[in-house]
């Protein structure tokens, strides 16, 4: 192993920087006045549909001037490098993008050298990425007889084939399966930890990202609604969540009568945690009335909670 | 060779990364190995196998003609090798434009190559290159093989006592022409097929666009031009050539080319209308290379 050369030389500077950059089209403002910057890592970018996550990409990329304001991607500015930022990073688009008349060796080396990569190497690096990202003996046949999960490593695999140093991944659990979603989130976490390639991974739905970022950035009707640490979100609220098997109202009311504040969330008890001794009061509670307790633990916030 | 296949950790490529006419040539490479079918599956292969094996057949055939007859007439104008097979040319053009022209746009595959280094310019001219490159070995090579043909049987036809066997260097500088002439039907042909492809990214739609422009374009001259033959106006069926592409080029290989306007029928372009006809093909092939990266870029943002 190589270790991360592109990785560990830009730690302490931002891999995305944005000032007040703003996107207008006729009739809407996609994005506006966006400021934010975005360290190493895995980085979530989340908004709902048509948020302006794949504009932002796209200006990003150097490939759409915005309306105002700036960028630098790697160091590079978005107005004047952007073949230089092109070279560096990967792109993984949220559409169908694939030639079904062609296998995935074939598009990916091709690919590979079309990002500056000799011929024996492309052949090396997709071979080798396309066995990262799952994709076996299948990587022969024509592309057009894929599973959407399998197309969906195809196009990770040609993000990754050149070893960029950022990889912009939009909605790339799109269309798959509980299983085919919880493998394609490890391999994201992957990316941005043994791979060492930074990652910036948009969806949609705030929950799964929440599982391999270590950062978001959510956008809402164009604006920038938070850009901190994923720990901030989540980090203990003071309160403790109780699970009981049968008998959960008895619990209730016998935590309340003892002074403590209670309320039922779904199959659980939200307690609040008044200090040690609220723990003792529900290890009682709970000996006394004879239940079986299921879980006790902190509860903590959700990202969910920011578009409440 | 491989001696860690074991080992699948990730591992970082710090190798050369080429540059620009690297990137344009691996395009190129691509575009000409897709239409040929090659990478594609062998269902992609037959169609432009088969053309290439049709287009070969009559000079082959020519050939063997004039190895009995050994008479310098029964040889095939060299110039008129790819106006006798336009229909097979025509559908090579039809078939084969929308693999280079429409499938990235229909696939939406463009972004993928413009999120690389890639060039707009570079992008469209690799695929220009490529069918140019096809649409000349299409023609070129038959040529070819009938020039090496008249070589190889002029001795028999002068000991045969043919009359009026043409001299080496006087074929030869027929020949030279008459490759001269196939580039630029290559260059005309393919900028007209990927232009008209390329706005009709539909399955099907492109090759039935393309054979669609072209045989109506025929039929349209045709009809002016008999009717302008008719009434004696031999002028205006001359310039009527104009608008149909292959004898939009014939006119160049006629009236600059020096090519026979003896085995020609009557509306060949006029004497004199030479330097329009080529700079009306030069126009087609600049003013569709323009239309055509303006096509991708708006599919590449």
């Amino acid at each position: 192993m190589t270790g991360g050369a592109g990785a560990s030389s830009l730690s302490g500077m931002p891999i995305i920087a944005t000032r007040d950059l703003t996107m207008r089209f006729p009739g809407v403002t996609a994005l506006d006045a966006l400021s934010f910057t975005v360290e190493t890592g895995v980085t979530g970018l989340v908004g709902a549909n048509g948020a302006g996550k794949s504009t932002l990409i796209k200006i990003l990329l150097g490939l759409l001037p915005p309306t105002s304001g700036g960028a630098l991607v790697l160091g590079h500015d978005i107005a004047v490098e952007g073949p230089r930022i092109r070279g560096s990073v990967g792109f993984m688009p949220e559409y169908d993008c694939l030639p079904p008349d062609v296998s995935a060796t074939e598009f990916v080396v091709h690919l590979a050298r079309v990002s500056g990569l000799p011929a024996t190497a492309a052949r090396e690096r997709a071979a080798d990425v396309l066995r990262h990202v799952g994709l076996y003996e299948e990587r022969y046949r024509p592309m057009g007889g894929y599973s959407t999960g399998m197309r969906q490593k195809v196009k990770l695999a040609q993000a990754l084939v050149h070893d960029p140093r950022l990889v912009f991944l939009d909605e790339p659990t799109n269309g798959l399966d509980p299983q085919g979603r919880d493998e394609m989130l490890a391999l994201i976490r992957r990316i941005g930890t043994e791979f060492g390639i930074s990652v910036l991974v948009t969806s949609h739905l705030l929950g799964e990202l929440e599982r391999v970022c270590d950062n978001v950035v959510i956008i809402d009707g164009g604006r920038l609604l938070s850009a901190q640490s994923l720990a901030a979100y989540t980090e203990a609220s003071g309160r403790l969540l109780v699970e009981v098997e049968d008998g959960r109202e008895a619990l209730e009311r016998h935590l309340a009568e003892r002074g403590a504040t209670v309320r039922p969330d779904g199959r659980h008890l939200v307690v609040d945690l008044a200090g040690e001794e609220t723990y003792d009061l529900i290890r009682d509670g709970v000996a006394d009335l004879g239940l079986a307790l299921v879980r006790l633990e902190q509860a903590r916030h959700h990202i969910e909670e920011v578009f409440r | 060779m491989s001696t860690a296949i074991h080992d699948i950790g990730y591992r970082h490529y710090d190798g050369p990364r080429l540059g620009r006419s690297h990137v344009a040539r691996s395009l190129y490479q691509y575009n000409l190995r897709s239409l040929f079918g090659l990478g594609r599956g062998a269902r992609a292969k037959f169609i432009p196998l088969a053309l290439a094996a049709f287009m070969l057949l009559p000079a082959a055939g020519d050939i063997a003609v004039l190895s009995f007859a050994r008479r310098p007439e029964v040889l095939i104008d060299y110039s008129m090798y790819a106006i006798y097979l336009q229909p097979i040319i025509a559908i090579f053009l039809a078939t084969q434009a929308p693999v280079i022209a429409s499938r990235d746009l229909r696939f939406r595959t463009v972004p993928l190559y413009f999120s690389r280094p890639v060039e707009t310019t570079d992008f469209v001219l690799a695929k220009f290159a490529a069918f140019v490159t096809a649409l000349l070995a299409l023609m070129a090579v038959p040529v070819t093989l009938l020039h090496l043909g008249f070589l190889a049987m002029r001795k028999a036809m002068i000991e045969g006592g043919a009359p009026d066997v043409p001299s080496v260097a006087g074929q030869t500088g027929e020949y030279f022409a008459a490759l001269a002439g196939c580039l630029l039907f290559a260059l005309v042909l393919s900028s007209f097929a990927l232009l008209i492809a390329a706005y009709t990214p539909r399955r099907g739609f492109g090759v039935a666009a393309v054979m669609a422009v072209y045989l109506i374009s025929n039929v349209v001259v045709l009809i002016v031009q008999g009717a302008s033959i008719s009434s004696g106006n031999y002028e205006i069926a001359g310039w009527a050539g104009l608008f149909t592409p292959f004898t939009l080029v014939d006119g160049v290989q006629v009236r600059l080319l020096g090519a026979d306007p003896g085995v020609r029928a009557e509306n060949v372009a006029p004497a004199g209308s030479g330097p329009v006809f080529l700079l009306a093909a030069l126009a087609v092939v600049g003013v569709s290379l323009l239309l055509l990266m303006n096509r991708f870029r708006k599919a590449g943002a």
